[in-house]
């Protein structure tokens, strides 16, 4: 295959595999990318929504040429019981603004556009190849990949595993463990095309406005998930994820979960008529701070969804990817400028630099969210979500009962389902995860 | 009282691309006579119902379908029941949209 050594091996073209391959190829590094996909794209699934800031730091002027679908000007969230939904809406006109702060996307074009980037840079791009192994030297240093092309072995000073959260590589090799059916959600979703003109009718937007929904409620049906309904230009992206763990406990199915997602009087409507053109699975890191592997070693540093790098509560995973990649591409970068070695002492600088920025910074905010949210699924996306909606429809319907009678059965709702220790400790429990 | 009719999940298959590796399985089924309670799971919890249970009772898996999430990996590779890899490059599913 490819004779010549290379400073960087990037597997994987993803978020942070193209943000890793372009930081090193602008400063002069010689890059190797490796994608198994036929593109670079071609098996990555999101939601999706992209953060400008994130990807403004690597190209300033991504809004010229990048794939992006609408600019976010709308955000709800949705909590459902099964007829209804109460939610907490934000729009401003401040998000139609000369430099939007976040848009929709659709993956497989933006990750082409991303990756063109990196080749235009000069790193290089090898589709359709699948790495099998990592190449170690006697003292256990990562030293290449060995591809599944006809004499496939290329070596290169540092190997960047950018293979995303479903990484076999880093397992194989012993660098970190496969993920724990608790600390990863799977999430499907459909792409739903609709005429533009009716996409903006139907979600009160003009020209490239956007908005998304997140939703959390019984369309879980006690697990731990969430559904999203993204805007695009022409599409919707329809999408219902949970936490492994709780699919295997439940045996409750995916596609099953996103037809009655589908079919609930709030979002039925929004998604009418249209023609479904893809079905895609992926998984989802959720376990936070405290699911991190390994992040470096000799000969290697980890990034984006392969290390576990996503705030599950603020649905922000891309551009933890973007920025890990990132950080990566320039930790190596300068000790490579130092003329270093690439061992695990030198690379410890990528955890360092990490560590000083939000990524890490965030994830530890909410280090104790992910068990919370987990254990008291039931609570949290049932009992809830039941209760609430059911206190909203009281305060809302007028029938004659007297106001004080009202509150009576709202409040008894609340005590008989969850007691007053109860409600108290949850309302505890959650500050002290939040904090 | 309304009786749904049960998702079909080929239908929604049916809109993929997919590059198929003819002979190639990635995704392979260690040998058994009475499956485990993770083998037993991947038949619901595969969002491409890859698996489905013989008529001897075993747990097969038909991968044409499936979306290379992981998520047969992440349950039943550890105690063995599976063996997880990628498609060779190229082959497998080819999202348009992603």
């Amino acid at each position: 295959m490819i004779e010549e050594r290379f400073d960087a091996i990037v597997v994987g073209a993803g978020m942070a595999g193209n943000a890793a391959a372009l930081t090193m190829a602008k400063r002069g590094m010689k890059v190797l990318q490796i994608e198994r996909g036929e593109y670079p794209g071609s098996k990555n699934v999101q939601g999706a929504i992209l953060y400008a800031d994130m990807l403004e730091k690597l190209v300033p002027n991504f809004r010229e040429d990048a794939p992006l679908e609408r600019h976010l000007v709308e955000q709800r969230f949705w909590m459902m019981d099964e007829r209804s939904h109460t939610g907490l809406h934000y729009r401003s006109d401040d998000f139609n603004e000369e430099k939007p702060n976040r848009y929709t996307i659709i993956r497989a074009q933006f990750d082409k556009w991303f990756s063109g980037q990196a080749q235009e840079a000069g790193a290089i791009v090898l589709c359709e190849t699948t790495v099998k192994e990592l190449v170690k030297d006697a003292y256990g240093k990562v030293i290449g990949v060995i591809t599944d092309r006809e004499g496939g072995e290329v070596h290169a000073d540092v190997v960047v595993l950018a293979e995303g959260v479903n990484g076999l590589l880093g397992t194989k090799a012993e660098l970190r463990d496969r993920p724990a059916p608790d600390n990863v959600a799977l999430a499907v979703k459909e792409m739903h095309f609709l005429p533009r003109e009716t996409i903006e009718a139907r979600f009160n937007l003009k020209g490239d406005e956007g908005v998304v929904i997140e939703a959390a409620g019984t369309i879980s049906r006690g697990m731990t998930g969430m559904g999203f309904v993204y805007a695009n230009k022409e599409s919707v992206s329809v999408g219902i994820g949970c936490l492994v763990a709780d699919f295997q406990k439940t045996g409750e199915t995916p596609y099953d979960l996103l037809e009655r997602f589908k079919k609930h009087p709030s979002i039925a409507p929004l998604i009418e008529g249209s023609e479904v053109k893809e079905y895609a699975g992926h998984l989802i890191p959720e376990g936070g701070y405290k699911a991190i592997p390994q992040l470096y070693g000799d000969g290697w540093v980890v990034v984006g969804d392969a290390a576990q790098l996503n705030n599950a509560l603020h649905r922000e995973g891309s551009n933890l990817a973007m920025t890990s990649g990132r950080i990566a591409g320039e930790a190596i970068f300068q000790v490579k400028s130092r003329k270093d070695p690439m061992t695990k002492e030198n690379l410890a600088l990528y955890k360092k630099m990490l560590d000083d920025s939000f990524v890490i910074k965030d994830l530890k905010k909410y280090k104790d969210m992910p068990d919370l949210l987990h254990i008291q699924s039931q609570n949290f996306f049932l009992t809830y979500p039941q209760l609430i909606n059911k206190a909203l429809q009281n305060f809302v319907r007028v029938d004659g009962t007297p106001k004080v009678d009202k509150e009576k059965v709202t409040i008894k709702s609340f005590v008989s389902a969850r007691s007053w220790t109860g409600l108290f400790g949850d309302a505890f429990r959650f500050a002290r995860a939040w904090r | 009282m309304t009786v749904e009719a049960p998702i079909r999940v080929e239908d929604k298959l049916f809109q993929n691309r997919y590059l198929v590796d003819v002979g190639n399985a990635h995704i392979k089924v260690k040998p058994h006579t009475k499956p485990s309670a993770e083998l037993l799971a991947l038949i619901k919890v595969c969002p491409a119902h890859c698996y489905e249970l013989n008529t001897n009772g075993q747990v097969e898996v038909t991968p044409d379908g499936c979306v290379e999430c992981g998520t047969c990996r992440v349950i039943a590779e550890g105690n063995g029941d599976i063996e997880w890899n990628y498609p060779r490059g190229g082959y497998g599913v080819l999202f348009k949209f992603g």
